[in-house]
């Protein structure tokens, strides 16, 4: 099995990493300017001279990027390649007005591709292994992605895409498949089904690694997967504007590898767009160093997270971020309080008594905000005394209230009764006209 | 002693309509037939129990339906057999100091005045009460009634 997919840019110094990012940066913010009529706008408004951006600590004067700039220039305003150079289109489906379309040149697809080559040989996936890809294919990222990634490494890739839960255990079994691909709440629904089937996951497949993203999750729901299955979990990141998904942890479990050689992070504040100091909080900005169709400079991705710049025990020298905390825009505000639904998560996987499937509904009463988080009831948790499942749901309250600062009502459904998402979970319901 | 414990089947329920109707559906399917029912309402939420003629079978159905469900023991006394009714039922116990979780009464078929209890102390309670001459149902009975 390879250690790494590239062992000079992994392992590489940082100063010469630093140095490569200078290169880039600046022919990329030239390059942007010559061919996009939109970053040419921006920078003429901003006041920027693309002549003078030359250092990393130049980045900062360059003007962020929005996903409603994607939105606003629908469907390829902000292309810097003529049509006839693409390759692919991918489209994220909007929740709110146009989805988005990303275009990939050739070259855009191979830094994909390569990108995910280095993170699945960092956890160790490569030549022997059977990829299941549960993730959509399509018009989403997450299939082709991790498909092309799997490939790559010279893995065997099962493209099952999502859904259709009892053939991916049928075929997990029967193919064999050494390594899931999809998302994390997916994959714990796939294990309910498996265990209704009478199928141990951790005894009746081959199954070693759990390939996780397209959804916040926590540290807790990780130990969850990995002690109910038997399997190595592991984060993914990336989101279609960046191309797809494209970085993953390492063995180390320790943070998420961002390729400084393609990809430039930056963390702010997300109110005063400042630059925070490495180790702080804040929002991800990523500016792409190496894609040609749609170039991205200082895209505010929307994520909470933390860099950390330590060397790796793995030996790579390249960024991590922590697990993706939450995202700016999930983040509901309750009473003049930021609520992150993975919070409400963390604190239900530390109570094994009730199940991890839950929803936070919000009211406005009386002017008031009213959160309630309702929560599966599960056989071990049922008494049939009245009593004991009141004190179950003010134990529940009383420990989101004590990490929330906010009272919470816990209200214990019949279990089966949420809805169970094949890709990202819905958790929040917001009734609140605003 | 063990035989005049019942086995009464309590299951969870939001207070949504259409849950009991579901549930004697899957019952009337199966052959099985619910002696006693009631349900314990607490603002979202509902607790059913049951004392049925097939217990066990019962309890497999519902949980194979997706219901969170499970088996309670519960003791059975005729209440005309009871001078003084649940008051008297409720001295005798409370003198040793055993708790009544709930209780609640049906009539049977036959007419009868059938009341249910839960309590702290099953095993002491069936004592008890038989030491005051109360008598109680068991599971043959259940299947008469
Ligand atoms: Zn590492």
């Amino acid at each position: 099995m390879r250690e790494y997919w590239n062992p000079w840019i992994e392992r590489m110094p940082v100063c010469e990493l630093e140095k490569i990012q200078e290169k880039k940066l600046s022919d990329l913010v030239n390059y942007v300017y010559r061919h996009s009529g939109f970053y040419r706008k921006r920078f003429d408004e901003a006041g920027v001279n693309p002549g003078e951006i030359k250092t990393l600590a130049d980045l900062k004067k360059l003007p962020f990027t929005y996903k409603s700039d994607l939105r606003d220039t629908y469907p390829t305003g902000m292309f810097c390649v003529p049509n006839e150079q693409l390759v692919r289109f991918h489209v994220s489906s909007g929740t709110t007005g146009k989805p988005t379309v990303v275009g990939y040149t050739q070259n855009d697809i191979d830094v994909w591709t390569t990108s995910l080559a280095r993170a699945m040989t960092s956890i160790g996936v490569g030549r022997g292994d059977i990829v299941q890809v549960g993730y959509g294919y399509g018009l989403f990222t997450g299939g082709l992605g991790a498909h092309y990634g799997a490939e790559e490494v010279g893995a065997t890739v099962l493209p099952v895409s999502s859904g259709n839960t009892e053939r991916q255990i049928e075929l997990m079994q029967d193919l064999g498949s050494t390594v899931i691909a999809c998302t994390p709440s997916y994959f714990l629904f796939m294990n309910e089904v498996a265990n209704n089937l009478g199928i141990s996951i951790k005894d009746n497949t081959q199954m070693r690694v759990g390939i996780f993203g397209a959804e916040p999750w926590t540290e807790e729901m990780r130990k969850r997967i990995e002690e109910s299955t038997g399997i190595k979990a592991y984060d993914i990141y990336g989101t279609s504007e960046l191309s797809g998904p494209l970085f993953t942890e390492c063995m180390y479990q320790d943070g998420i590898h961002v390729w400084a050689d393609q990809f430039l992070i930056e963390i702010i504040d997300p109110v005063t767009g400042e630059q925070l100091p490495d180790g702080e909080r804040g929002e991800l900005v990523i500016t792409t160093l190496a894609k040609e169709a749609l170039p991205l400079i200082r895209y505010r991705i929307g994520d909470i997270t933390v860099i950390n710049r330590d060397e790796c025990r793995c030996g790579r020298t390249h960024p991590r971020i922590m697990r993706v905390l939450g995202r700016v825009d999930d983040m509901l505000i309750i009473r003049g309080i930021n609520v992150f639904p993975g919070q409400i998560e963390a604190v239900l996987m530390k109570m094994p008594e009730v199940g991890g499937h839950f929803m936070i509904v919000v009211d406005r009463v009386n002017e008031l905000d009213v959160m309630k988080v309702q929560i599966e009831m599960t056989d071990e948790a049922f008494s049939d005394k009245v009593n004991d499942i009141m004190a179950l749901e003010a134990k529940v309250a009383s420990a989101m209230k004590h990490v929330l600062n906010l009272a919470v009502k816990v209200e214990l459904v019949e279990k089966g009764s949420l809805p169970r998402s094949m890709g990202k979970a819905k958790r929040v319901i917001d009734n609140r006209k605003l | 002693m063990e035989d005049k414990i019942i086995k009464q089947i309590s299951l969870f329920a939001e207070n949504k309509p259409g849950r009991l109707a579901n549930i004697a559906s899957n019952f009337r399917k199966s052959g099985i037939n619910i002696r006693a029912f009631t349900i314990a309402e607490a603002g979202d939420f509902g607790i059913i129990r049951m004392v049925v003629d097939r217990p066990d079978d019962a309890h497999e159905l519902l949980h194979n339906a997706g219901f969170t469900v499970s088996e309670t023991n519960v003791l059975g006394v005729e209440m005309e057999d009871v001078p003084g009714g649940l008051g008297k039922i409720a001295d005798v116990l409370g003198e040793r100091s055993i708790n009544i979780d709930y209780a609640y009464a049906f009539v049977t078929k036959t007419e009868k005045a059938l009341l249910i209890l839960r309590v702290n102390d099953i095993e002491g309670a069936i004592l008890v009460l038989q030491g005051a001459g109360i008598r109680l149902v068991d599971m043959a009975d259940v299947q008469q009634i």
